[in-house]
C-alpha cells in the first residue's frame, strides 16, 4: 500500500499561470502552484508567521510570503531568505485530464 | 584565516542577530560574542507595540530564533551589560561591569530608543514610553478595563498603544499636535481613514493640541495641555519618536550625521567597524540619497550585508523602504518614500476597508499605501523597481491584475 493518498484539489483551468491558490485538504492548509505550466504543492502557512503563502506572488522558482517577504522555492519548499530559516513541506501533484490531485502522506 | 579572530556585535535587536547569525551562515569560524543591554536573546520588536501589548502572545513570540539555533551558531551571549566605550586604536570595546573585550571586527547595532519628552512630571509612575520588552510588559499590565490611557503622539507607536488600550477595554485617549495622525507618513485621505477607524473603535482622538506637561502626587494623575485644560489620566504612553543611539560612536571618533554614517557595505569610516539597523545612515542608490531608516526590513536586510562586508563581501545594500503597523482590524502597509508625486489612485474600496493608494509622477510609481491588501501592496516594490510608467485607469481597477501590468 502507498503511503501517500491522492485528493482531488481543483481543477487544471482554476489556476492562471504563476499564480498559487490555498486548498483545504483533510483540514490541512496547501498551497498549489502553476509555475510557466507546470503544478507544484506545498504547505500553505509560511514558517515564519502565520500567512498564507499562497497570497504571495512568485518570484523565479520561489513563492514569496505577503507578510514578511520570505521566500520559498515551489519546488523544494527550501526557506531561501530571511526572515524564514525552516523549510516547508512539499507534495506531489499528479493531473488527471483536467484534474489536480495532491498527495499528502497517510496517518 | 579567521578562526582565531574575534567578532563582536554589540546589539541584541533585528540588527544584532541577523549579524550574528549571518557571519555563521557565512562560514565565520572565530568566535562572535554579542552584547546586549536587555536581558534577552536576540528578538525583534514589532510584536510588542502589537500582539505582546494586546496580550495575545507572550514575550518569547519575539525571538528570533529558537535556542537551539543560537546553541548550535555558537555565539557567546553577554546579556544585561552595557557598552561603555569603543575603543578603535586598541580594538577593543569596554564593559559597564568593568571587563575589556577585544575584536577584530565590530558590528554597532544598537538601535534607538524612545525619544524622551522633557516636561515637567515625565518622571511620575505611571509614564511610558515603547521600546523594549520590559516596556511592553509594563504597560500591558495597565491595560486594564477601568484605566484611562492617554496617548501622546498620533504616529505608529500612539495608535498601536490606542488600538490595545481599546481592544482591552480601557479609556483610550489621544493627543497629537500635529493636524492629524501620522502626517508625516501619510497623504491626508489616508490618515482620516485611520483617524475614522480609530473613533468608530472608540478612541478619542485630539489633533492639533499641544500638551504641555503631567501632573501627579507620586503616581501620574492628569495631563495638562497648552491651553490649560486637563486630560486626567491612569497611565500616559509617550510616543514622539526615535533617538538613534550613535553615542558609543560618536565618542569614538566615528563619522555621525542622523546615524552612524555607513557605505552601502555597510561600514562605518573606520574599516574595521560596522553599522546597521536603526541607528546607520547609509546611502540609498533606489531613493538617490542618504537615508537612515527604522524599519524591521531594514535592520534585517542591512544587518545581512554588512555581516558579509565584516568577512569581506562585496554586496551593497539598497531597498525600497517597507513599514507595516497593526490597528483593530486593519493592516496597514507603505511601501517607499515618496517625496514628490503628481497622481493619487486609489484601488480597491475605502469604506470597505480594503485598498491600496498608489503615487504617481507622471506615469512612474513612486510609493503606496495600503490597508488590508499586503498582497498588492509587496507586489508594488517590484513595479517601483521597474521602469515602467502605468495609467491611472488600469491601477484603480482591481480587475486588472498587477502582473499583468508589469509584464505587459
Amino acid at each position: 500500500m502507498s503511503d501517500v493518498t491522492f485528493h482531488n484539489a481543483i481543477k487544471k483551468d482554476q489556476l492562471d499561470e504563476d499564480e498559487a491558490i490555498q486548498v483545504i485538504i483533510e483540514g490541512k492548509e496547501v498551497a498549489i502552484i502553476n509555475l510557466g505550466g507546470e503544478f507544484y504543492a506545498m504547505d500553505d502557512i509560511c514558517s515564519h508567521a502565520y500567512a498564507s503563502m499562497a497570497d504571495g506572488y512568485l518570484e523565479g522558482e520561489c513563492l514569496e510570503c505577503p507578510l514578511h517577504g520570505a521566500q520559498f522555492n515551489v519546488k523544494t519548499g527550501k526557506a531561501e531568505t530571511p526572515p524564514a530559516t525552516v523549510d516547508l513541506a512539499t507534495y506531489e501533484v499528479k493531473i488527471e485530464g483536467d484534474d489536480i490531485l495532491v498527495g499528502l502522506p497517510n496517518g | 584565516m579567521t578562526a582565531d579572530q574575534t567578532f563582536v556585535v554589540i546589539g541584541a535587536g533585528q540588527a544584532g542577530g541577523w549579524t550574528a547569525k549571518t557571519l555563521r551562515d557565512e562560514g565565520f569560524e572565530g568566535r562572535i560574542i554579542m552584547v546586549g543591554e536587555e536581558n534577552f536573546p536576540p528578538h525583534e520588536r514589532p510584536p510588542l507595540s502589537k500582539e505582546v501589548l494586546l496580550g495575545d502572545a507572550e514575550k518569547d513570540t519575539c525571538l528570533l530564533w529558537p535556542k537551539d539555533t543560537l546553541d548550535e551558531a555558537n555565539i557567546e551571549m553577554r546579556l544585561g551589560v552595557r557598552v561603555t566605550e569603543v575603543t578603535p586604536d586598541a580594538h577593543t570595546i569596554t564593559l559597564d561591569d568593568g571587563e575589556t573585550v577585544s575584536w577584530d571586527k565590530l558590528m554597532i547595532a544598537t538601535g534607538g530608543r524612545a525619544t524622551a519628552l522633557p516636561v515637567d512630571g515625565a518622571d511620575l509612575e505611571g509614564v511610558f514610553t515603547l521600546r523594549t520588552i520590559d516596556d511592553a510588559e509594563a504597560i500591558r499590565a495597565k491595560l486594564t478595563s477601568d484605566a484611562t490611557v492617554l496617548v501622546i503622539g498620533a504616529g505608529w507607536i500612539g495608535l498601536e498603544v490606542a488600538a490595545a488600550a481599546r481592544k482591552r477595554g480601557a479609556t483610550a485617549i489621544v493627543v497629537e499636535l500635529a493636524d492629524r495622525v501620522c502626517a508625516r507618513a501619510l497623504t491626508p485621505e489616508m490618515s482620516q481613514w485611520i483617524h475614522d477607524l480609530h473613533v468608530r473603535n472608540g478612541v478619542d482622538i485630539r489633533c492639533g493640541v499641544s500638551f504641555d506637561h503631567f501632573e501627579g502626587d507620586g503616581g501620574l494623575r492628569r495631563a495638562i495641555m497648552a491651553d490649560g485644560s486637563v486630560i486626567d489620566c491612569d497611565i500616559a504612553v509617550v510616543g514622539i519618536g526615535l533617538t538613534p543611539n550613535v553615542e558609543l560612536a560618536a565618542a569614538a571618533g566615528l563619522d555621525v550625521d542622523n546615524g552612524i554614517v555607513v557605505d552601502e557595505r555597510g561600514q562605518t569610516s573606520h574599516p574595521d567597524i560596522y553599522a546597521a539597523g536603526d541607528n546607520a545612515n547609509h546611502p540609498n542608490s533606489l531613493l538617490g540619497r542618504r537615508i537612515r531608516l527604522e524599519s524591521w526590513e531594514n535592520a534585517q536586510n542591512q544587518a545581512i550585508c554588512a555581516a558579509k562586508a565584516m568577512l569581506g563581501g562585496e554586496d551593497t545594500y539598497a531597498e525600497i523602504p517597507w513599514f507595516w503597523s497593526d490597528q483593530f482590524d486593519a493592516n496597514i502597509q507603505m511601501m517607499g518614500l515618496p517625496e514628490d508625486w503628481n497622481e493619487t489612485v486609489v484601488r480597491g474600496d475605502r469604506n470597505a476597508g480594503e485598498f491600496v493608494e498608489f503615487y504617481l509622477k507622471d506615469g512612474k510609481l513612486e510609493g503606496a499605501a495600503a490597508i488590508n491588501n499586503p498582497r498588492d501592496l509587496r507586489f508594488t516594490r517590484r513595479m517601483m523597481m521597474s521602469d515602467k510608467t502605468f495609467n491611472a485607469s488600469d491601477l484603480a481597477d482591481p480587475d486588472v491584475k498587477l502582473q499583468k501590468l508589469l509584464k505587459g
